[in-house]
């Protein structure tokens, strides 16, 4: 238990230890820091030029998360309510979805978005992801939707709600527990993303934060303390989001993987 | 729905069968495609160097997958019958290396590794000076060492999801296995172990996915290197497609990889479920 814990934990307080020494010593692997620089972390935001990669990120982020939940929840309620012909089969292929590489789609996705003229732009990485996570999300928000009571779905068809209405009215309302988990999870997917930025955008500057990270990376590999310090600043964001919402997102992560 | 679907075929469904259309050309992403049938698979299943990187990643199941599910559901056990009131950081500590990007889990490993990282500085001050060395540049260790990364990532993940399965298992369950005599021991592999049938499945299938689908812990940590020992297909399938454009061999990989994982998949996945349509 306790070993767990260290083996968990150990490579953080390294991380953390190596960021704060003089920037061009050559720390070792775990020092206390006597003179703790503070302003290595000012260093590699200016180094890296952290600023546009948030922006990016967030912009891809934006044009990613809200029409996912939406077609996700959409594409759900019409496979829980709605008796559409093939239905299993529809969701059998969704599911298959949930196994697929990001690496066995992304040679056509590059020829894809180049000759959808969106290559090196981001909307070449908020198409992909929206169609990579169309599997996950229609899946989650179906297993949602057929867990709400059929009386609810009675009850407004009664007073004269089509299916539509009733989408709208009642039972998206009523999802939003459902639709958050989903959204933290897919934000947390979209920000740490790598190789779809990788492969898609080859300007760093405009891809995911994570994606920028690889390239800082090549750059300052003999740096170790700047190196360190970015790594610190890039994981920051996405281990605050999780602590901020811990709960739901703890829920999310582990009901989505059972359910998945 | 519509949008949805639509969504899903043309940027998921679309590439994929476009990917096994490329996988029969020899094809350099410029100039015209030639038609080889198979020639593209022959190549990779009959030539060790080929071969090497789906080797590799089954290798890393060991890591990816037995590692954290057999710690995991020790862990998770005990984790189960522990009253404490730091619990609450514990399992926050324990989610820690699934939130952040796998680049940067990839990152922080590559110092832990290096010459002057924290496991050479621990194996000097034990005493074991001679086994200090550059991990990743080792050619027997690095795959271990890669290994070793993906278990951080996901030991933490499975003991959660395990424990969560066991905290659902019915607490009479226990209390008739206590009367019948059972010891911690006999009540862990006759309660908890079915009880957690469906987690265990759910674990071994998401870490085996990690395990063959690594790209982004090999590519940050290693870049396949030191030669080709830590190469998996997705890094492979990187090079073929953008360093060396042979889109042919990169989609034949490509598709090997996606038959893999679903032949390996499959069959888990009806095991594991066998009970639950009760």
């Amino acid at each position: 238990m306790a070993m767990l814990l260290l083996f968990t934990l150990v490579p953080f307080v390294t991380l953390l230890s190596a960021a704060l020494q003089p920037v061009g010593s050559r720390p070792r692997g775990f020092e206390w820091p006597t003179n703790p620089q503070w302003g290595n972390f000012a260093e590699a935001y200016q180094v890296a030029d952290v600023t546009p990669l948030l922006v990016s990120s967030i912009l891809i982020v934006v044009g990613v998360v809200p029409l996912s939940l939406l077609i996700a929840a959409l594409a759900g309620y019409g496979l829980a309510s709605l008796s559409i012909p093939g239905e299993r089969w529809i969701l059998l292929l969704f599911i298959a979805g949930l196994t697929i590489p990001f690496e066995s789609l992304m040679t056509p996705l590059y020829y894809q978005m180049r000759s959808l003229g969106v290559l090196n732009t981001r909307w070449a990485v908020i198409l992909a992801l929206i169609g990579l996570f169309m599997p996950f999300g229609v899946f989650w928000m179906r297993s949602h939707f057929v867990s709400i009571p059929s009386e609810i779905s009675e009850a407004a068809e009664i007073d004269g709600a089509g299916p539509w209405q009733a989408f709208w009215r009642i039972h998206l309302p009523l999802s939003r527990p459902a639709v958050a988990s989903l959204g933290i999870l897919l934000f947390l997917w979209t920000w740490n993303q790598f190789i779809l930025a990788l492969v898609l955008i080859e300007d760093p500057s405009m891809r995911t934060v994570a994606g920028a990270l690889g390239a800082f990376q090549s750059q300052y590999q003999t740096n170790t303390v700047l190196l360190a310090a970015g790594s610190v600043l890039i994981m920051a964001p996405s281990i605050a989001v999780f602590l901020i919402f811990q709960r739901q997102f703890s829920k999310a992560l582990l009901e989505g993987a059972v359910k998945g | 729905m519509l949008p949805a679907f639509a969504m899903y075929a043309a940027f998921v469904l679309w590439p994929l069968i476009v990917s096994v259309n490329y996988s029969f050309y020899d094809w350099n992403g410029i100039t015209e495609s030639r038609w080889v049938g198979l020639e593209n698979y022959e190549r990779i299943l009959t030539d060790a160097d080929q071969l090497n990187p789906i080797f590799n990643s089954i290798k890393l199941l060991a890591f990816f997958t037995i590692v954290p599910v057999a710690a995991g559901l020790l862990s998770a056990a005990i984790l189960n019958d522990l009253r404490s009131r730091f619990l609450g950081a514990y399992r926050t500590s324990l989610f820690l290396p699934q939130v952040i990007p796998l680049v940067a889990s990839g990152i922080l490993w590559g110092w832990i590794y290096s010459l002057n990282g924290i496991l050479n500085q621990g194996l000097s001050w034990i005493g074991l000076g001679s086994w200090t060395r550059p991990w990743l540049g080792d050619f027997d260790l690095a795959l271990p060492a890669v290994g070793v990364v993906g278990a951080w990532v996901l030991t933490g993940f499975c003991t959660l999801l395990l424990a969560s399965g066991i905290s659902k298992i019915d607490r009479n369950l226990y209390d008739a296995a206590r009367v019948d005599g059972a010891g911690r021991i006999r009540e862990f592999f006759a309660v908890t172990l079915p009880g957690v049938r469906r987690e265990i499945g759910v674990c071994v299938i998401v870490t085996m996915i990690g395990a063959l689908a690594s790209f982004d812990i090999v590519f940050i940590t290693t870049r396949g290197g030191p030669g080709r020992e830590t190469l998996v297909p997705g890094v492979h399938i990187f090079r073929a497609a953008f360093v060396e454009r042979e889109i042919g061999a990169a989609s034949a990989m490509a598709v090997i990889l996606m038959l893999l994982i679903w032949t390996l998949i499959l069959p888990i996945q009806r095991y594991f479920q066998r009970d639950l349509t009760k």
